[in-house]
């Protein structure tokens, strides 16, 4: 690899030891980046030295680094994945920023989204609104045909459509009211258009959107932001379709 | 009741309560406008007071609607900043507008500036009401509002106000059809435009009426 122009960075990073220990800001300076490195290698360099001069690294989630796991969670400069459409952190390339450039690097925040320690939080809330209802009920048994029930081109694609969330949950960490509707619509959506979860559509959407309250997520007010933030690009009219699908559920 | 309770529903009563608010503005705008027709705003009221059930009864549904609106406003607010009571150091918002994020705010200037205006055109109790009868014999609307709006003072605070009101619906209206469920990735940016411009409306047309006089184009 060429490293004929390689950067200087200044991070501040949010520190905290721990869920209850107070945070602050730290200001570190990542030398030698590659415009060719992922900004999870960046930082990965920046925490060898940390570790080389005997200080605690940075804790950040990850896991696939290929986009897919929904893992890395960091707001950059104020935007949850750094705010390039359709990216995760993971794939964010040290290209997009300028030599001498100041980079803030914040955990997610959302009261629903404890903070377990650095960048790292606790997104097991999302995980609570799809076991309240993110799934369709099925005996099991043998493997069923594949085109045994037969699914019209245009609705399978909606569905994956909103089956691409990997929740991450850079829509809650980029609402200004905290909210997971996005998350939840998108599971939602999917299930209801399916002939295997239309069945189950009007327990679900009430048991979901229970749930999300009881987890601590705000109330959806239509800022958009959630879908801005997406890596993934789920749309909201998934969110429309969600209160469409509410509306109807309450009727029976 | 999940509707009074939940996440969603309390949504729906609220985009609900919202647009009666808005055809209720929609309607008192037309109304109001008679006033640039001679002699047009007192015949307007003195055939609107001739029915008296209709007034009350409309009185009724729009004090309901403002109370849910309010109830439900206040207290999703409220859960939406304990939800996200951490901000971050750094902002870098990207589609939420100054419309969206000032709801409550422009919400509860509302509040303030309809209780004033009760108490200044329906109830009539501030010092600035001259009230009168016309040549027919009619309650002079017209002159009691010339006369108000003469106050370079009052004339601003029902134009401020109405700037708020523009900001509330600038997000309010397109809101509504989102709550709804009425729409999709298509309507969206049309809803949107369609929000402005008739928040744009009502602004233009409210706001002309204490323009008109201030400036002296209308004269009492
Ligand atoms: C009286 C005091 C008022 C308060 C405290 C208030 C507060 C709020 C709040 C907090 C929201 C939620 C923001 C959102 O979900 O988008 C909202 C939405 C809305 N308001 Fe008001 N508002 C008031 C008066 C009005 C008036 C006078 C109108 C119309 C003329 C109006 C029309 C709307 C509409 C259409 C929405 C969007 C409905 C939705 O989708 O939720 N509001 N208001
Ligand atoms: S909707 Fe988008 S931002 Fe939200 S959890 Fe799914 S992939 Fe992440
Ligand atoms: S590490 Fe898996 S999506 Fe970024």
């Amino acid at each position: 690899m060429s490293h004929d122009k390689t950067m200087t960075l200044t991070l501040h990073v949010w520190r905290q030891k721990g869920p209850k220990e107070p945070g602050k800001f730290e200001t570190y300076e990542a030398k030698e980046v590659s415009p060719d490195q992922s900004f999870l290698e960046m930082l990965d360099e920046v925490n060898e030295d940390l570790i080389k001069a005997g200080k605690d690294p940075i804790a950040f989630d990850h896991d696939c680094r290929e986009g897919i796991c929904g893992m890395c969670s960091q707001v950059i400069n104020g935007a949850p994945h750094g705010g390039m459409e359709r990216t995760t952190v993971c794939q964010l390339h040290m290209r997009m920023f300028k030599d001498g450039d100041t980079i803030y690097i914040e955990p997610w925040r959302a009261r629903a989204f404890p903070i377990v320690k650095d960048l790292v939080v606790d997104r097991g809330a999302l995980d609570k609104i799809i076991q309240a209802g993110g799934y369709t009920s099925a005996h099991t048994g043998g493997v069923a045909d594949g085109n045994a029930i037969l699914v019209p081109k245009e609705v399978a694609d909606y569905a994956m459509d909103a089956a691409e969330c990997i929740g991450c949950g850079a829509c809650v960490a980029g609402c200004p009211n905290g909210s997971a509707m996005l998350f939840t619509s998108a599971k939602v959506s999917q299930l209801a258009v399916l002939p295997q979860g239309e069945a189950e559509a009007a327990r679900r959407v009430c048991a979901m959107t229970e749930e999300l309250k009881a987890q601590g997520f705000g109330n959806c007010t239509n800022h958009y932001e959630c879908q801005a933030s997406c890596p993934k690009g789920i749309d909201v009219k998934f969110i429309a379709k969600l209160n469409r699908e509410y509306l109807k559920a309450l009727c029976k | 009741m999940q509707l009074l309770t939940s996440s969603v529903g309390r949504k729906v009563l609220m985009a609900i309560t919202g647009q009666l608010m808005v055809l209720f503005v929609i309607i008192h705008m037309l109304g109001n406008s008679s006033i640039f027709i001679p002699g047009g705003i007192n015949a307007y009221a003195e055939h609107l007071h001739a029915l008296p059930p209709l007034v009350w009864g409309f009185r009724l549904v729009m004090l309901v609607a403002v109370a849910i609106h309010i109830l439900f406003g206040v207290q999703l607010s409220l859960e939406n900043r304990a939800a996200n009571a951490e901000t971050y150091a750094v902002k870098n918002l990207k589609r939420a507008t100054l419309g969206s994020q000032s709801m409550l705010y422009t919400g509860l200037l509302l509040l303030a500036f309809i209780g004033y205006h009760l108490l200044q055109f329906t109830i009539r109790v501030t010092p600035d009401i001259v009230a009168g009868v016309d040549a027919q014999g009619r309650f002079d609307v017209f002159a009691m509002v010339t006369n108000s709006f003469s106050h370079g003072i009052i004339a601003f605070v029902y134009i401020a106000a109405m700037v708020v009101l523009f900001l509330h619906l600038s997000h309010g209206i397109q809101s509504f059809f989102q709550t709804m469920g009425w729409n999709n990735n298509k309507t969206l940016p049309v809803i949107g435009k369609i929000g402005t411009v008739a928040a744009v409306v009502l602004l233009l047309g409210y706001a002309s009426i204490p323009l008109f006089i201030v400036s002296g184009i209308l004269k009492g």
